[in-house]
């Protein structure tokens, strides 16, 4: 039965697939959402194809009978005389077609939240995990390796074949956090942390971007996401941990301001850099605050920042 | 907060832009012709004792009517140049800033001040003479909706061009719309002007409930009444609950900007989430706002032009009450992608889902109106045929998105974009345009005209779908909402180009629809008998255009479709008793809303700089003319029966 219904499902899916890229004329690697590369957007891949292939069917039956009934029932000159009749409706058809979207429905609805809750989980059992601390502020992705104690910014290395989980939150605005080769996206928010699993199968580099309007240059807060295999990965680790400079505070408190910067690598990051990044947040809605009290003025440079392009320099 | 501090913004008037510049000159050119015109033919008096001043219904309906194809004008005015500047990768058309604004006051321009007045001005038109009654519950009520609306609409429009447009996206998120991350004027004027516009709606959802409820024709009993009437009852039950929301949410924002409160800010412990939140507890019962109308009209669109009485009247009735009960426990699904708890996710996934059920059962009933009927393709029918494919691809996507670990890789994508223009301008404008070319022989005495009509339609429904279907692909393609540009080599330029040509293709087809509206005034074919189209519903039983009174005597119903089982009897020859003509109760004219509004405007204005004086001074004016009408007893009059068989004899109806 399983097994069946899984056939079903991929023949579907495939069927909906072939039907959405001849239409686009595009490659499938150019549709990321589509060309799953890891268990996380695996399973989301699955459940849009699912979906993708009963509103396939839907479409066509309504379809289909739309243009049968405005063909047919055309006013022409040869039914002039046709006067429509009484019609109230029907109990028995009514019932059909309330039943058939709530089965649909119910399609729809159990694989929905049974991957819901398996998102929640790591994707892969078989390995220790990895965890990521990902910061957004405006306009650039920071990256921490808490385990390894470096930090890169606007571009993450991560070993293929492990579970990653991503750590999230923002210093001001909100953003989201997707790659979508790797799986669906989840903000990131000041003052909220929240956590998202994703993997890769195998090493390769797959683009990262915000999906969350945050400001002037959120179009520009792409980032790339090099899977590596594990050994590289480590090498990788090492290298940095040895040639990479160290993050001072105050570096790492001029990032949180606003500004665009290039790629960046640092064997270490403060200590502190939750308490700043807390901190910094707490700042929100205060400037406000004091000038009313008595006119401090100390955050006023960086509200000026909407009139100028704002990049930084490191 | 100083009450006599006059900050001036660093910006005030905004001229550092030639499009801006060019936006100046044509303000001032058409303000300066209006004048002139106005002045030169003496239309000023008219212009205040017609229409300004004026609590009818009908002219309120047509004032509503041409503000929103006015709007309608600038949020698509907005698109091309957001679609100009996607055309081809790493376009210099728009800057960063220039485009954030833009696409902000296109969302905001096109939901709150071209689809709402449009909604309602449909109502104001139609429901009383669909009712058989002689006007709304409260028309001066309605009068000051209709200038809240105007005047926040005003508001909202000049920031462009003094003191800088929102820039924080129609949903405007805290913290970015919160005054550490957007200090200017800018998004004040978002506040201010949806806080007037939205109290003037919320004033309308009661106006419509109580009209609705209290003032049918005799023997119009709830289920004998037009689908159009039972979608503005339902759509002004939805106002009542969701729009306080929206007040509640827009004054508490506006208290953090201006006060320094901290209700969506960190700092003292506000919570930047609860902003999301209230906006869609508001802003998805919104979104059935917006449609629920369209479908009313649909089905009477339908219906009319199939030549056959809906099909499961009750049950539409039922899914729109279904439909409006589940309006109110899905917002969550806007923000799936927050974090929650997968309970909370799998509970908004399936309410959404379940949306799609009454939806599906309008969509077959409709459908089998059409069968066995004869379809004739006018203008209004043309869109309601349109509307069902065209929203059939919305509504499928729409249930793709509902499905939370799906809707991680969608959300904020160009799919969603597409999904929301898709059931936004596939239901809701084609709703209107259907409405608008139905019912207007009923407000100007005369047909838009036939042939334009059809070539409207297609250019912008082809246009409408060259535009958007590329953006699905797009969107799965990895190209997300509100972005300013793209690089080369991401495989987007193709589908981005065919986009814009679609984009422009609708562009035309909504000139066509502006010529034709002038054209046919002029030489258009003329409804002398009132009902052009074979209708079914009272709103055909007078003439075209309705008399002030709107029916000499008030009907009397007998069924569903009340006009046209008149028109079955006088066919068999049965004679009708015309009852002795009486005296008509009428409301009077009032120049007050007119003036209460713009102390809102006022107000609102003073507010947007922090200049609270001004502000405050406003506030004042408005007090004084809600404790003037409180003490105003000579308020109506009679229209005596004299005047009423003049009017009649006129109509060639005695």
């Amino acid at each position: 039965m399983v097994t069946l219904g899984k056939r079903l499902r991929r023949w579907l899916a495939f069927a909906g697939l072939t039907a959405l890229l001849v239409m686009t004329g595009c490659s499938r690697e150019q549709i990321p959402v589509l060309n799953p590369q890891g268990p996380v957007a695996q399973k989301q891949y699955d459940l849009i194809m699912w979906s993708i292939a009963l509103m396939t069917i839907v479409i066509v039956a309504v379809f289909a009978l739309f243009t049968y009934v405005l063909i047919k029932y055309r006013a022409k000159p040869e039914n002039e005389g046709y006067n429509p009749p009484d019609q109230h409706g029907s109990r028995l058809l009514e019932t059909i077609w309330t039943l058939i979207p709530v089965i649909i429905v119910i399609a729809l609805a159990i694989p929905t939240v049974k991957v819901t809750y398996d998102l929640e989980k790591p994707p892969s059992q078989h390995k220790e995990p990895v965890t990521i601390k990902v910061t957004s502020a405006n306009w650039k992705w920071i990256f921490r390796y808490p385990e390894e104690g470096i930090s890169t910014v606007n571009y993450v290395n991560i070993p293929a074949d492990v579970p990653v989980k991503f750590e999230l939150d923002a210093v001001g605005p909100m953003n989201s956090f997707w790659v979508p080769e790797l799986g669906g996206q989840e903000y990131t928010m000041p003052d909220m942390e929240m956590a998202m699993w994703l993997e890769a199968d195998k090493p390769g580099t797959y683009t990262g971007r915000s999906a969350s309007y945050s400001g002037e240059h959120f179009t520009h807060m792409t980032f790339n996401v090099n899977a590596q295999s594990e050994k590289d990965y480590e090498k990788w680790v090492n290298k940095v941990k040895k040639t990479a400079p160290k993050q001072s505070e105050a570096e790492f408190r001029k990032l949180l301001e606003p500004g665009r910067v290039p790629e960046m690598t640092f064997s270490s990051y403060p200590k502190n850099a939750d308490e700043i990044e807390v901190e910094k947040n707490r700042e929100d809605g205060l400037d406000r605050y004091e000038n009313r009290q008595g006119g401090h003025h100390e955050h006023q440079e960086h509200t000026g920042h909407m009139n100028h392009e704002g990049h930084q320099s490191h | 907060m100083n009450l006599f501090e006059f900050k001036m913004p660093e910006h005030f008037i905004i001229w550092n832009d030639p499009l801006i510049k060019g936006a100046w000159v044509s303000i001032i050119l058409a303000t300066l012709g209006i004048v002139f015109v106005l002045t030169y033919f003496k239309k000023w008096k008219w212009l205040w004792d017609e229409w300004l001043t004026t609590v009818d219904h009908k002219k309120i309906g047509i004032m509503y009517i041409i503000a929103s194809l006015l709007m309608l004008f600038r949020g698509g005015a907005d698109a091309l140049l957001m679609r100009t500047q996607l055309a081809f990768p790493d376009m210099k058309f728009l800057n960063a800033q220039h485009y954030n604004e833009i696409f902000t006051t296109h969302g905001t321009l096109m939901i709150l001040f071209m689809a709402m007045p449009f909604i309602i001005g449909m109502m104001n038109i139609a429901i009383p003479l669909q009712l058989g009654t002689r006007d709304v519950a409260f028309p001066y009520l309605n009068a000051m909706s209709f200038w809240l609306f105007f005047f926040g609409a005003m508001l909202f429009n000049i920031s462009f061009v003094i003191g800088g447009s929102p820039d924080a996206g129609w949903t405007s998120y805290t913290p970015l719309a919160g005054s550490e991350y957007d200090p200017g004027p800018g998004q004040n004027y978002y506040l201010l002007a949806l806080q007037i516009a939205g109290i003037g709606t919320l004033m309308t959802g009661v106006n419509f409930l109580v009209t609705i409820v209290k003032m049918r024709a005799p023997g119009m009993t709830l289920m004998r009444m037009p689908m159009f009437a039972w979608s503005t009852l339902i759509t002004s039950v939805i106002i009542i609950f969701a729009f306080p929301v929206l007040t509640v949410a827009l004054a508490l924002m506006t208290f953090d900007r201006l006060f320094g409160t901290h209700f969506f800010t960190i700092s003292g412990d506000g919570s930047p989430m609860m902003w999301a939140n209230l906006f869609w507890v508001w802003g998805h019962p919104e979104v059935y706002i917006v449609i629920l109308p369209a479908f009313g009209i649909f089905s009477e669109i339908i219906s009319t032009f199939a030549r056959k009485r809906l099909f499961g009247y009750n049950a539409m009735v039922y899914s729109m009450v279904a439909i409006s009960a589940l309006s109110f426990i899905v917002w969550l699904h806007h923000f799936f992608t927050m974090g929650n708890t997968p309970a909370i996710n799998s509970f908004f996934s399936v309410s959404t889902m379940a949306i799609a059920i009454p939806t599906g059962v309008k969509l077959f009933n409709w459908l089998f109106t059409l069968y066995k009927g004869r379809i004739e393709l006018k203008a209004p029918m043309l869109w309601a045929m349109g509307f069902i494919p065209t929203f059939l691809i919305g509504g499928v996507t729409g249930v793709m998105l509902a499905l939370a670990p799906a809707d991680y890789q969608y959300h904020n994508s160009y799919f969603l974009v597409s999904h929301f223009h898709y059931v936004l301008i596939g239901g809701t404008v084609f709703g209107m345009l259907a409405g608008m070319y139905y019912w207007w022989p009923k407000m100007f005495g005369h047909m838009l005209d036939e042939r334009m009509g059809k070539w409207a339609f297609w250019l912008f429904t082809i246009g409408f779908n060259v535009c958007f279907f590329p953006q699905y692909p797009l969107g799965l393609m990895g190209m997300t909402r509100r972005m300013y540009t793209y690089p080369e080599g991401l495989g987007w330029d193709g589908l981005n180009l065919l986009s814009t040509i679609g984009a422009f293709m609708m562009g035309v087809g909504f000139l066509i629809i502006a010529y034709s509206i002038y054209w046919s005034a002029r030489y258009g074919e003329r409804d002398t008998t009132g009902d052009p189209w074979n209708g079914r519903t009272l709103e055909w039983a007078t003439t075209s255009p309705a008399p002030v009174y709107n029916f000499a005597h008030i009907p009397k119903v007998e069924g569903q479709d009340a006009f046209w089982l008149m028109k079955q009897k006088r066919k068999k020859g049965k004679k009708e008793k015309t009852p002795e003509l009486k005296r008509i109760h009428m409301p009077k004219d009032s120049g007050r809303p007119f003036v209460f509004s713009f102390f809102w405007f006022v107000a609102g204005f003073g507010f947007v700089f922090e200049w609270h004086l001004i502000g405050f001074a406003g506030l004042l004016g408005v007090l004084a003319c809600m404790l003037l009408r409180s003490f105003e007893y000579d308020d109506h009059y009679y229209i005596e029966v004299d005047e009423i068989k003049r009017t009649e004899a006129a109509a060639g109806r005695l």
